[in-house]
C-alpha cells in the first residue's frame, strides 16, 4: 500500500487525519491523495513521518500545520496559518495563501507560488518562506530566525519588532516596522536567495533583492526608546 | 517663657489622595521616565473570598462526621468532547507558570508535588522541559501567543492543551521576560538571543476572534486525534461574554483567571488597574455556563488569588470544579521567606531581599531574577537554594493542607462529594461580596441587585 486515496466529500477528514498520524506511518504508505477538500480547515495537520500528501483543490486554516518531516502539496489555496508551527518537511500552496501564513514555524521550507495575506511568517522561529507574489501588511512581525524570500511587493510594517530573521523582498515595500531596516545584500545573502528560489522552483535573479533585519534597538527596554511598541 | 518658645508641633495631615505612596510614585515617574515592572499579583484591597462564610449544618441540614465519613474530591476534567479526559485526586491543580520565569528546580519540585497528591501541573511560556515531563504525571501544556517552545512533539505527549488568552495579572497584554532570566537555556527554548529582553506578544499570530479559535481547537482536536482535554484560559474581565465564547469555541475547560493572579513580570499599571476580582468573576463565568445548559459538560477552573482550603471549598461552592494556583504555591516553596535551607542548614536570605530594595514579606521582584530562595530565578547559584526534593515536600503539604480544609468544610456542610458544595451554603458578610457573589448578605435574604431588602 504505496498510495491512498481519500475523497473529502465521501470520508469525515478525522479519518484522513488519523490515518496519516497511526497507519501512514507503520504501513508504508509514501503518497495520500486528498480530493474534494472544498476548504475544509486542519487538512494533513500534525504530520510526523515522511508522507507526501497532495490535495487537490482549496484548503481551508492551518494546512499542513505543525508539520514534521511530511511534504503537502495543495493544487489549490491555502485558507488562514497553512503550515503553521511546522518543524520540518515541506508545503507548497501552489496557489494562493490567505492570513498567518507559516506563523511561527520552527523549520522546514514553506512555498506560496502566489500572493500571501496579512502576517506572512508572524513570529517565525526558524525555516524558510519563499512567495512568489507579494505578502500583506505586518508580514514577519516578530519573526525570531528563519528566512524569508519575497518576490513580489511587501505590505505594511514589514518586520515590525524582528529579532533574527532575515527577509529578502525584490518588489517595493510599503513601510518597514519598528525596528526594521534595509541592509546591504553580502555575497552570502546572494547565494542564500539563489539556494532558496531553487528550492522553491523559482527563477529570479539574486541581484534584484534587498535584506531586511533588524536593528536591535529594541532588544533591551529602555527609557530613551520609543515606547509606542 | 514667652509664648514663641513652644516647640513647634510638626503637622503631619496625609492627604488622602497625595498619601505618600503616591507622592513616591510620581517622584519614581519624574525620575526615570519608565513605569514599574513587577511580579506576583494585586497588592490592594479587594472583595475576595474571605468575605463569604459557609453556612454549616445544624438542625436543618445534616452534617458529616469531620474525620472519618467519606468525602471525595475526585475532580474530572474535559468530558466535553476529549476520549482521555484528565482525571485528579483532588480539585487543586498548579497553575502555568513557566521555565524562564521558575528555575528548571521548581518546574521540577511543581511536578513531583503535584504527582505525589495526584494533581495537574501546567507548562508556561517558553514550552515544556524535560524536567517537567518526567516528573509531572498529569501536565498541561500551555499554546500562547508567542508560540516560544510551542512543539507537536510535545502536543502530543502532553495530558491536555490550555489555549491561553489572557491572564488576570495582564488581561489584553503579553509578558515581558527581562534579560537577566534569558539564560542560554532559556533563549534556545525560545529561539532568541541570550540576554535580551525578550517580550511576548498579547496576540495569537495565526486566528483572531472566537471563529477563528474553534478551528484553531479543532486543529488541536485533530493533531491529537481528539484524545486530548482543550482548556481555554481567559483573563478575567466581561467574563460572562468571554466564557460562552470560549465554549463556544469548542473548549473542554474554562479557566478563568482573576485579577489577584500573578505574573512573573508585568506593568504595576496594568495589575493594579485592569481586570476584576476573581470573586466576581467566577459567577459570571458559572451564569455564562448554566445559561448555555452547560454546567457539568464543560468544567471550569477558577483561578487567582486562592490561598487556602475555605478559598478552594468558596470557589467550588460557587460553582467551580476545580482551582488553580501560582503564588500560593510558590510561597509554599518558600516565595517571601527569610531564609532557605541548603546543605543540611537554614541560611539568612535577608541580605538578598536588602540588595533588592526590599524585605520578607513584601518582595515582588520576581522579574529581576535574583530571586533570593531561589524560586524565580535562572541564575546559576542562587537556583541551587531551592532542590527539587525540599520544594515537593512543601508543596506536597500545603496541597494537602488545603484537601483537609476543603473537605473538613465540605463535611461540615454535610456533604459527602467537595462538588456538591453549593451557593446556597454561602453567605455574604458585605455588601460588594453580597453583590458579585449573588449570595445573600449574612443574617438576611437580601443579595443586592436581586431580591429587595
Amino acid at each position: 500500500m504505496e498510495r491512498m486515496s481519500f475523497d473529502l466529500a465521501q470520508v469525515p477528514l478525522r479519518e484522513v487525519n488519523t490515518f496519516l498520524h497511526k497507519d501512514a506511518p507503520t504501513k508504508g504508505v509514501r503518497q495520500v491523495v486528498v480530493t474534494n477538500p472544498d476548504g475544509a480547515h486542519n487538512i494533513a495537520v500534525g504530520l510526523d513521518c515522511p508522507v507526501e500528501v497532495e490535495v487537490h483543490g482549496h484548503a481551508g486554516y492551518y494546512a499542513g500545520g505543525m508539520n514534521k518531516t511530511g511534504t503537502v502539496t495543495i493544487f489549490g489555496s491555502a485558507g488562514t496559518g497553512v503550515a503553521e508551527n511546522m518543524m520540518s518537511g515541506r508545503v507548497h500552496v501552489k496557489g494562493f495563501a490567505s492570513n498567518g501564513a507559516g506563523a511561527s514555524m520552527h523549520g522546514g521550507l514553506l512555498v506560496i507560488d502566489g500572493d500571501a495575506g496579512l502576517r506572512c511568517g508572524i513570529s517565525l522561529k526558524g525555516g524558510d518562506i519563499v512567495v512568489g507574489g507579494s505578502v500583506g501588511s505586518f508580514s514577519a512581525f516578530m519573526a525570531q530566525a528563519g528566512r524569508m524570500v519575497i518576490c513580489g511587493d511587501a505590505g505594511d510594517a514589514l518586520g515590525d519588532s524582528l529579532y533574527e530573521a532575515v527577509l529578502y523582498v525584490k518588489g517595493n515595500i510599503k513601510s518597514l516596522g519598528a525596528d526594521a531596516q534595509i541592509e546591504p545584500m553580502t555575497e552570502a545573502d546572494y547565494t542564500t536567495v539563489r539556494e532558496l528560489l531553487g528550492a522553491a522552483g523559482m527563477k529570479h535573479d539574486p541581484h534584484g533583492f534587498k535584506r531586511v533585519a533588524s536593528a536591535r534597538s529594541l532588544y533591551h527596554w529602555n527609557a530613551d526608546a520609543d515606547q509606542e511598541y | 517663657m514667652s509664648r514663641n518658645d513652644h516647640p513647634k508641633t510638626i503637622a503631619k495631615e496625609e492627604s488622602f489622595g497625595y498619601d505618600r505612596k503616591t507622592i513616591d510614585y510620581i517622584r519614581n515617574a519624574a525620575s526615570h521616565g519608565l513605569y514599574e515592572i513587577r511580579g506576583m499579583g494585586a497588592k490592594r484591597k479587594l472583595p475576595n473570598f474571605d468575605d463569604l462564610v459557609f453556612l454549616g449544618a445544624s438542625l436543618s441540614r445534616y452534617p458529616l462526621e469531620g474525620y472519618r465519613e467519606k468525602c471525595s474530591t475526585k475532580t474530572v476534567l474535559g468530558t466535553r468532547f476529549a476520549t482521555k479526559p484528565v482525571e485528579l485526586e483532588i480539585p487543586i491543580t498548579i497553575a502555568g507558570m513557566s521555565f524562564g520565569s521558575l528555575s528548571a528546580n521548581v518546574k521540577e519540585a511543581l511536578g513531583r508535588a503535584a504527582t505525589e497528591v495526584g494533581t495537574s501541573t501546567t507548562t508556561g511560556d517558553g514550552g515544556m522541559t524535560e524536567e517537567e515531563r518526567q516528573s509531572s504525571k498529569t501536565l498541561v501544556y500551555q499554546c500562547l501567543p508567542s508560540r516560544y517552545g510551542f512543539n507537536p512533539d510535545d502536543v502530543r505527549r502532553a495530558d491536555a492543551i490550555e489555549m491561553v488568552i489572557g491572564q488576570g495579572a495582564k488581561p489584553g497584554g503579553g509578558g515581558m521576560l527581562l534579560g537577566q532570566k534569558v539564560s542560554p537555556r532559556v533563549a534556545a527554548m525560545r529561539t532568541l538571543p541570550a540576554g535580551i529582553d525578550q517580550r511576548s506578544a498579547c496576540r495569537h499570530p495565526d486566528w483572531t476572534g472566537p471563529d477563528d479559535l474553534a478551528i484553531k481547537i479543532h486543529e488541536m482536536r485533530e493533531l491529537t486525534d481528539w484524545e486530548k482535554p482543550i482548556y481555554v484560559k481567559v483573563g478575567a474581565t466581561r467574563t460572562f461574554n468571554d466564557v460562552k465564547l470560549a465554549v463556544h469555541s469548542g473548549a473542554d475547560v474554562v479557566v478563568v483567571d482573576g485579577m489577584q493572579g500573578g505574573t512573573a513580570a508585568t506593568q504595576t499599571c496594568f495589575i493594579e488597574h485592569v481586570g476584576i476580582p476573581t470573586l466576581a468573576a467566577v459567577r459570571q463565568a458559572v451564569d455564562a455556563l448554566e445559561d448555555l445548559d452547560m454546567k457539568g459538560k464543560v468544567q471550569l477552573i477558577v483561578s487567582g488569588g486562592i490561598r487556602t482550603g475555605p478559598d478552594v471549598a468558596k470557589a467550588l461552592a460557587m460553582g467551580a470544579d476545580a482551582v488553580s494556583i501560582g503564588q500560593g504555591v510558590l510561597i509554599a516553596l518558600g516565595c517571601n521567606h527569610d531564609s532557605y535551607y541548603q546543605n543540611g542548614a537554614h541560611h539568612d536570605a535577608t541580605a538578598g531581599y536588602a540588595a533588592l530594595g526590599t524585605a520578607p514579606g513584601y518582595c515582588h521582584h520576581c522579574h529581576t531574577g535574583k530571586c533570593p530562595v531561589g524560586i524565580t530565578t535562572q541564575d546559576a547559584l542562587l537556583e541551587q537554594r531551592l532542590t527539587p526534593e525540599i520544594g515537593a515536600r512543601h508543596l506536597k503539604n500545603y496541597l494537602k493542607t488545603l484537601n483537609m480544609e476543603l473537605t473538613t468544610i465540605a463535611r461540615a456542610c454535610g456533604k459527602q462529594n467537595v462538588h456538591h458544595l453549593e451557593p446556597e451554603d454561602l453567605v455574604a458578610l458585605t455588601l460588594e461580596a453580597a453583590a458579585m457573589a449573588r449570595v445573600p448578605l449574612a443574617g438576611t435574604n437580601w443579595i443586592p441587585g436581586v431580591s429587595g431588602f
